[in-house]
C-alpha cells in the first residue's frame, strides 16, 4: 500500500470508526442513532441556510488547523493558537472601528492589523526558543492566558460601548456580504472563506515551492543538517512561529470581521485555537488535509445543533464523536499497523 | 553432518524489489558461520526472515532438521535463536541486571527478585568470560561492555544460535580482540555463530565458513581455510577489487587550508583543540591519524563554521575563515563530508534528489526569485546519481531509504560536484563495504588530481596510510607529527598516536 493512500485512509477510517462508537453509545443511552446522524446531516448541509453556517464555521477552523500544522511542519507545537486568535481578533475590530477609510484599504488594513497581532504574539515564544531554548509549548500556553486577560481588560476599559463589547465595525472593514446572506437565506456567511482558501494555497505554495519552505521544512526534520548545510535554524524557528501566528491572527479577523463584527468580552478561551489542533493532527498537517478536516468539524459543530430538536439527542454527543475522532487519528498508529497487515497481504 | 539451522532457497520480496533471492544459509552445530555481503546485499533481511520478523515469500527453515515456521521473534526465542543486534537494545537508566531480564522478570510473590537475577547473570557471565558487572548502569560502561550485555541477553534466554549483526563496527581494536575470544569461547561452550559482516580480516580471523550473497543472490558457501581475503572480496563484489589504491605520485601547489594557533573547546568548556598548526596545498591528501577524541571532531567543525573557535586563525586562500557562518564558509568553497551521515550529511524525509541541493537550493539555476526550480534539481540529482553509482529506485525515493553505502555516495557526490578548493573527508567510509570504500578512495584521488586540497580525517590506519600524502598525527588536540606514509610504518604511528615522540617513535622523515 502507497504511503500516500496510507495517509489518506487514516484519517478517514479514524472518522468512520469515531462514528461507529459515537453510535454505540446512543444505543447504550438509550437515543435512535439513525434520527440523530440524519438530524445531524441535514443540519449541515440539509439545507442551503446551514451549508452557509457551515461554511462560516469552517473558515476560522482553516486559518487555525493551518497555523497549528505550519508550525508542526518546522518542527514547533504553536498551543498559542487560541491566544493569537484573540489578539488577532481585536486588532481586525479596533481598526475596523477606530479608521474610516475606502473598503479597498480598510479591509485589508484591518486583516493586516490581525496579522501582525497574532505575528507578534507567537514571535515571543519563538524568540524565547531560538535564543533561549524555552520550550514553546509552556510559553504558548502562558501567553494564551495573557491573550485572553489583556484583551478582556482592553474591551471593557477601553474599547466599551455598552455591556462588555466594543462597537460595530465600519461597514467598510466588514467581510459580510447582503449577497452571500440573501443566497443562503439569511446566514451568517461571509467571504472570509475566501481567505481562508488564499490561506490554504498560500501555505502550500510556501512550504513545497519556495526556497524559504525549503529551509523551514529541513529545519523541521532535522536542525543539524540544516545547520551543517549553512541554513540559520533560529532564523527559521522564529519565523515559522510568526507565520503560525499569522494564519491565527487571521482567524481572528474571521470573527471580529465577519461572523460578528464586534468583540466582546470572553468568559473563556474561545475554543477555536484548540480545534485548530485536532483539525492539523487529523489533516495529517497539510494544507489540503487541513481544508477538509476543518470542513468535517464545522459540519459536525453546525450540524449538532439540530440535534437536540430534530432527535432528541444532545448535542454535546457531537462532541464526544469528536473527541473520539481525535482519539482515533492520535492512535493512528494502530490503524496503520491494521492497514499494512491488509496491504502485504494484498501483495500475496 | 548435522546443521542445526537450514534456511533453504529463501526468497523475500518488497513489492516489485527482491531482497532475498533464493539465498541457501546452512549453519552446523559449534561453527562460527560468516554471512558477507554489500552494504544491501540482503543480509539483515535475511537474518530478519530467521528471525521471525519477515515472512519469507518461498523456502524453508529447518531448525536441527525439523521444518519450522518462525512468524514472530518470539517464537524465534523458543527455538534458541538470538539475535545481537548492531544498535543496542538497551534502557540507558537501567542497570545490566534489569536489562537483560526485561521482559522475563524473575518474581517472587509479584515482586522482582534482583538478588537471584544478579546471581544467575554473575554465574552466565563467569562462564563465558564476559567480564560484565550486573549492577552497573547500562549509561555508565564503555559500548564494548554494553554488546557483551546484548550477549548475555540472549545467553539468558536461552540462546544456542547467535546472530552478531556487524558487531564491530562499534568497537576498538581493542575491544575487536576481546569480542573475537568470547566468540570462541561460546563455540568451545557448544554454541553456534552467525557472524554477519562486510569486514574479510575478521571472517579470515574467526569464521569456519563463509556464505556469500551479493546483490539479494546467494552466491555460495566456502571453507574459510580453503580461501583467501581477495578470492573473498571478488565473490563478495563480483568483480576484481583492489585493495591498494592505485595512485600517482602527487603534485602539491600553493597553500589551500592554513590554520594557525587555533583553539576549539567543547560542549564542556575544555580547549580539546588547543594551539593547532596544519597547512594543506593544492594537489594534496593530508591524513590525519589519531585516536578518537583528540579533537578531530571539534577541529572539523571549527573549520566549517558549525563550532565557534576561540582563537587562532584559519585561512582558505588567504581569507579569514574564523566567525563566518557556515553558508559563508561553503561559499568561500569549502566542501565537507561529515562524520555522522544522519545527522550532519542528510535530511532524511527529503527525497534524495532535494539531498543532492542541500546547500545550493537558493542559488540558480535551482531556484529563481525564491521559487525552487524541481525540473532542474531532479535532472541534477539524476546526474549525480547516474556519476556517482548511488543505488536508489529513483531521485524521488528518501534518502531514509538508501543503505548507508549509498547515502554516502550520494553525500560524496554532492561534495565533489561543488568542486571545492578544501574537500574535508571525515570518516567516509565507515561502515561501507569494500566496493564502496574503494569507489570513494578514487574519488577522493581524482579530486586530489584535478588540483583541489583534501583533508581526510579517520581512524583507520590502513585508510590513512592507503590514501594520504602526507599524515598528520594528531594528539590532544595538537599536530604532533607529520609523516611521509612511504617512510612510516603502522607501528610508528600508533606510537605517535599515543602520545609518543618521535625520536621514540623511530625514525621518521619529517615532510
Amino acid at each position: 500500500m502507497s504511503k500516500r493512500l496510507r495517509n489518506i485512509l487514516t484519517p478517514l477510517i479514524a472518522v468512520v470508526l469515531g462514528i461507529i462508537v459515537g453510535t454505540i453509545i446512543m444505543l447504550v443511552s438509550g437515543y435512535d442513532p439513525v434520527a440523530a446522524y440524519t438530524a445531524l446531516w441535514n443540519g449541515a448541509f440539509g439545507d442551503v441556510y446551514y451549508t452557509g453556517e457551515v461554511i462560516r464555521q469552517v473558515t476560522p477552523y482553516i486559518l487555525a488547523g493551518l497555523a497549528v500544522a505550519f508550525a508542526f511542519r518546522v518542527g514547533l507545537f504553536n498551543i498559542g493558537v487560541e491566544g493569537q486568535f484573540i489578539v488577532g481578533w481585536l486588532a481586525a475590530v479596533w481598526v475596523g472601528v477606530s479608521f474610516d477609510l475606502p473598503k479597498i484599504i480598510h479591509l485589508p488594513l484591518a486583516i493586516i492589523a490581525a496579522m501582525v497581532a497574532g505575528g507578534i504574539w507567537a514571535f515571543i515564544p519563538g524568540l524565547l526558543k531560538a535564543r533561549f531554548r524555552v520550550h514553546e509549548v509552556i510559553v504558548t500556553i502562558m501567553m494564551n492566558y495573557i491573550a485572553l486577560h489583556s484583551v478582556n481588560y482592553i474591551i471593557n476599559n477601553k474599547l466599551n460601548q455598552g455591556s462588555s463589547k466594543t462597537g460595530m465595525i465600519h461597514d467598510s472593514a466588514s467581510l459580510r456580504s447582503p449577497w452571500l446572506q440573501e443566497i443562503t437565506t439569511h446566514s451568517t456567511l461571509h467571504w472570509g472563506i475566501i481567505i481562508a482558501i488564499i490561506g490554504c494555497v498560500f501555505m502550500w505554495f510556501l512550504l513545497e515551492k519556495t526556497t524559504r519552505g525549503f529551509e523551514l521544512r529541513a529545519v523541521g526534520f532535522n536542525q543539524d543538517a540544516a545547520h551543517y548545510a549553512g541554513m540559520s535554524v533560529n532564523k527559521n524557528i522564529i519565523l515559522s512561529m510568526v507565520i503560525s501566528g499569522c494564519f491565527a491572527g487571521v482567524a481572528g479577523a474571521m470573527e471580529g470581521l465577519g461572523t460578528f463584527g464586534y468583540m466582546a468580552v470572553q468568559g473563556g478561551f474561545t475554543g477555536v485555537g484548540f480545534n485548530g489542533i485536532a483539525v492539523a493532527l487529523l489533516g495529517g498537517n497539510t494544507a489540503i488535509g487541513v481544508f477538509f478536516a476543518a470542513l468535517l468539524f464545522g459540519a459536525l459543530k453546525i450540524g449538532a445543533l439540530s440535534m437536540p430538536l430534530e432527535a432528541g439527542v444532545p448535542k454535546e454527543l457531537v462532541d464526544i464523536i469528536i473527541a473520539l475522532i481525535v482519539f482515533f487519528v492520535a492512535s493512528s498508529y494502530i490503524i496503520r499497523i491494521v492497514l499494512d497487515r491488509f496491504g502485504k497481504k494484498e501483495v500475496k | 553432518m548435522e546443521y542445526v539451522i537450514e534456511m533453504l532457497n529463501i526468497r523475500k520480496e518488497f513489492g516489485n524489489f527482491v531482497a532475498n533471492d533464493n539465498i541457501t544459509l546452512q549453519l552446523k552445530k559449534g561453527e562460527i558461520h560468516a554471512l558477507l555481503g554489500e552494504n544491501g546485499a540482503g543480509k539483515t533481511t535475511l537474518m530478519n526472515v530467521l528471525f521471525g520478523l519477515y515472512q519469507p515469500e518461498q523456502g524453508e527453515i529447518r531448525v536441527k532438521g525439523k521444518p519450522v515456521k518462525i512468524s514472530n521473534p518470539n517464537i524465534a526465542n523458543d527455538l534458541g535463536i538470538g539475535m545481537v543486534h548492531q544498535h543496542f537494545m538497551l534502557v540507558d537508566k537501567f542497570t545490566v541486571t534489569e536489562n537483560i531480564i526485561l521482559g522475563k522478570e524473575i518474581t517472587t510473590g509479584g515482586r522482582i527478585n534482583l538478588k537471584k537475577a544478579e546471581k544467575e547473570v554473575r554465574d552466565i557471565s563467569e562462564r563465558y568470560g564476559l567480564a560484565v558487572d550486573p549492577q552497573a548502569k547500562i549509561s555508565e560502561i564503555s559500548v564494548g561492555m554494553q554488546q557483551r550485555v546484548e550477549i548475555l541477553k540472549t545467553l539468558y534466554r536461552g540462546a544456542e544460535i547467535l546472530i552478531f549483526d556487524e558487531p564491530t563496527a562499534v568497537l576498538t581494536p581493542q575491544e575487536i580482540k576481546e569480542l573475537i575470544q568470547i566468540m570462541k569461547t561460546l563455540i568451545k561452550e557448544g554454541k553456534s555463530i552467525i557472524l554477519i559482516t562486510h569486514k574479510l580480516r575478521e571472517i579470515m580471523e574467526v569464521a569456519d565458513r563463509c556464505t556469500v550473497i551479493r546483490k539479494g543472490k546467494g552466491i555460495g558457501t566456502v571453507n574459510v581455510s580453503e580461501t583467501n581475503p581477495n578470492e573473498l572480496a571478488n565473490l563478495m563484489v563480483g568483480r576484481e577489487v583492489v585493495f591498494k589504491t592505485e595512485k600517482k605520485e602527487g603534485i602539491p601547489k600553493e597553500d589551500v587550508l592554513d590554520v594557525k594557533d587555533l583553539v576549539v573547546k567543547d560542549a564542556r568548556g575544555i580547549a580539546v583543540v588547543n594551539g593547532l598548526n596544519l597547512t594543506v596545498r593544492a594537489g594534496e591528501i593530508v591524513g590525519i591519524a589519531g585516536v578518537d577524541g583528540n579533537g578531530q571532531s571539534e577541529f572539523i567543525e571549527a573549520i566549517t563554521g558549525l563550532r565557534k573557535a576561540e582563537s587562532g586563525s584559519i585561512k582558505l586562500n588567504d581569507n579569514e575563515l574564523m566567525g563566518l557562518t557556515p553558508r559563508k564558509i561553503t561559499e568561500t568553497g569549502v566542501g565537507h563530508i561529515p562524520q555522522d551521515r544522519h545527522k550532519h550529511g542528510l535530511v532524511l524525509n527529503y527525497p534524495i534528489a532535494e539531498n543532492m541541493v542541500l546547500q545550493t537550493y537558493y542559488k540558480k539555476p535551482f531556484s529563481k526569485n525564491g521559487i525552487l526550480n524541481f525540473k532542474e534539481i531532479y535532472s541534477k540529482a539524476k546526474k549525480l546519481i547516474a556519476e556517482f553509482d548511488v543505488r536508489t529506485p529513483s531521485e524521488y525515493a528518501l534518502a531514509r531509504a538508501l543503505s548507508g553505502g549509498n547515502q554516502q555516495k550520494a553525500i560524496i557526490g554532492r561534495e565533489v560536484d561543488r568542486n571545492p578548493d578544501l574537500l574535508i573527508a571525515a570518516q567516509p567510509t565507515r561502515g561501507l563495504d569494500v566496493g564502496a570504500i574503494e569507489f570513494i578512495h578514487k574519488r577522493l584521488i581524482e579530486q586530489r588530481d584535478n588540483g583541489k586540497a583534501v583533508l581526510l580525517v579517520s581512524f583507520e590506519l590502513d585508510e590513512i596510510m592507503n590514501v594520504s600524502d602526507r599524515i598528520a598525527v594528531i594528539y590532544e588536540g595538537r599536530i604532533v607529527a607529520v609523516v611521509n606514509p612511504k617512510e612510516t610504518t603502522e607501528q610508528e604511528l600508533g606510537l605517535l598516536m599515543a602520545g609518543s615522540n618521535r625520536k621514540e617513535a623511530g625514525e621518521g622523515t619529517h615532510v
